[in-house]
């Protein structure tokens, strides 16, 4: 289970998360939603061990996440794909899913999850020998979820893979989201501006606002909450 | 013809040991965001250290190699206990960007007064271990000589295998990533800082290596001021500089353009103009093509 405490995170001279807790069962998919400035970026940063947080707790399983580097992170099963298509560009589409694995030092592994990868998005399968600069966005978001998913995470940390994409991409992203939820048995939270999208997915929902939880619950019970029907669906 | 011939051997012979230190250059640049002046004083030292194997084995095929080694080890203790700490403790501000520059140009002044306070202020000779008396093809003699063949022949051989490194190994390929997008290498479980402390490694080696063949290639004598060393540096980073300062082909490409122009300028007009040249290139290329010649927009490429 990913529990958090009581978490506050500063970001540089700003207070960004003001003691929040919630927490997410495993094999679960969650999304964080909440507008612009919401802290749902600090704290997907805080988790993966990018920031630093001031005060609270937050682990997974027995891990504590508020020590430690990223890359130390990853090796206890948690990985991060950062806001706006966290690829390579320089690399090449099998490049970049190779460095997700690089980790683990087992070739014949690292082989097998990269078929899986390329099961779960054919795209990348057919241009795996193209530079990531030459992908759409849609394509970029796949490669970069690819990536994270090459180190075989248990919690994955998913920052606003919907930005910029078309709504038939999104759609096919989300799916592909719940796939890896579903038969991988990986645990998501997933942050989105596109709240409607990611709860309708999502098993749990996180209301952030300003920094603090505004609402939470079950995904379904907050598309039905008028007051979150207002301020965050917008109907 | 013939001065044709001798131009383009001089360039060739002066690229390859450029774009040693070019590379080497270009490999700190990549993996601290640091121009390295300090490369210099490492490069005289390593040709010190060279210098005294030879006294103490006696063969200079097995002191170059155990030169290349100590100078890796030397530069990567450097960026381990220096670069590392200043990134420490100078977090913010102006003086987090210029602090590690100062600080490579405060190490080159040490490891100068340090090699006089060892070695003394005189000439030393670290003799060439090959003939310098040129090839003879018929009657006519060429500017190419068995020490500045091998000296060839020696570049080429480790640019193909930094080459393979670099494009076909699993560290080369955590080398590229954490050159390109830390962060992401980061995340993706890559050891970013052992990594960077790989690169200046690689660096120094490449560094050691210029500074021995550059010796034995010129006149053999080495003192602690040494203005030869000084102009290495320069030359290395000028070549770096038309590469694009992030591309390992460019620094290559960068050292052939360069040590071309320079011979040509020796040979056809005069070897006075060298140094004015050479100056003039770097701010030609700073003005007209600041992203160099194999730098992309974005001006990162392998």
């Amino acid at each position: 289970m990913l529990k958090i405490d009581n978490l506050t995170v500063d970001h540089g001279a700003i207070r960004a998360i003001h003691g929040i807790s919630f927490s997410v069962e495993k094999g679960q998919l969650a999304a964080v939603i909440g507008s612009n400035g919401a802290g749902k970026t600090t704290l997907m940063r805080t988790l993966s061990g990018l920031k630093g947080a001031e005060s609270g707790t937050a682990t997974w399983l027995d891990h504590n996440l508020l020590h430690g580097k990223p890359e130390h992170h990853v090796r206890q099963g948690v990985s991060h794909v950062s806001e706006g298509k966290s690829v390579i560009a320089q690399l090449t589409v099998e490049e970049n899913l190779d460095l997700g694995a690089l980790w683990r030092r087992n070739r014949v592994e690292a082989t097998a999850t990269k078929e899986e990868v390329f099961n779960l998005f054919p795209r990348l399968g057919e241009r795996r020998k193209q530079l990531a600069d030459t992908l759409s966005g849609g394509e970029r978001q796949m490669l970069a979820i690819g990536r994270a998913y090459m180190s075989r995470p248990a919690l994955l940390l998913l920052d606003e893979p919907s930005l910029g994409l078309a709504p038939l991409v999104i759609e096919q992203i989300f799916q592909s989201i719940r796939q890896i939820v579903d038969s991988m048995g990986v645990t998501v939270v997933l942050v989105e501006q596109n709240a409607m999208g990611a709860l309708k997915i999502a098993d749990t929902g996180v209301v952030l606002n300003l920094g603090t939880v505004a609402a939470s619950g079950k995904a379904s019970d907050l598309i039905a909450d008028p007051a979150v029907r207002t301020a965050y669906l917008g109907f | 013809m013939n001065q044709f011939l001798d131009m383009v051997l001089i360039g060739i012979s002066a690229a390859s040991i450029y774009s040693l230190m070019a590379i080497s250059m270009v490999l700190v640049w990549r993996s601290t965001r640091v121009v390295n002046f300090a490369q210099a004083g490492m490069a005289l030292l390593s040709a010190y250290i060279g210098y005294e194997l030879v006294a103490r084995v006696g063969n200079f095929w097995i002191a170059l190699p155990l030169a290349m080694i100590l100078g890796a080890a030397f530069s990567a203790f450097i960026e381990f206990v220096l670069m590392r700490t200043l990134q420490k403790h100078s977090t913010q501000g102006a003086i987090a960007a210029i602090a590690p520059i100062i600080a490579t140009l405060g190490l080159l002044g040490l490891i100068r007064a340090t090699i006089g306070f060892i070695w003394g202020h005189g000439d030393v000779q670290l003799e060439a271990p090959l003939s310098k008396v040129g090839f003879k093809f018929g009657e006519t003699t060429i500017i190419m000589n068995p020490m500045s063949l091998f000296v060839l022949l020696f570049v080429i051989t480790l640019m193909i295998i930094v080459s393979i490194i670099f494009q076909k190994t699993n560290i080369g390929l955590a080398l590229r990533a954490s050159a390109y997008a830390p962060e992401i290498a980061q995340l993706a479980g890559i050891r970013v800082s052992g990594i960077r402390t790989l690169g200046w490694a690689i660096a120094g080696a490449a560094g050691a290596a210029a500074g021995i063949l550059q010796t034995v290639n010129g006149t053999g004598s080495l003192t602690p001021e040494s203005l030869e060393f000084s102009l290495l540096l320069v030359f290395g980073f000028i070549a770096a500089v038309i590469g694009g300062l992030e591309s390992l082909p460019g620094a290559v490409l960068g050292a052939l353009i360069l040590g071309l122009v320079l011979a040509a300028v020796q040979i056809y007009i005069s070897g006075a103009l060298v140094f004015i040249v050479a100056f003039l290139l770097l701010l030609l290329v700073l003005i007209l093509r600041p992203q160099g010649f194999l730098g992309s927009k974005a001006g990162r490429r392998a």
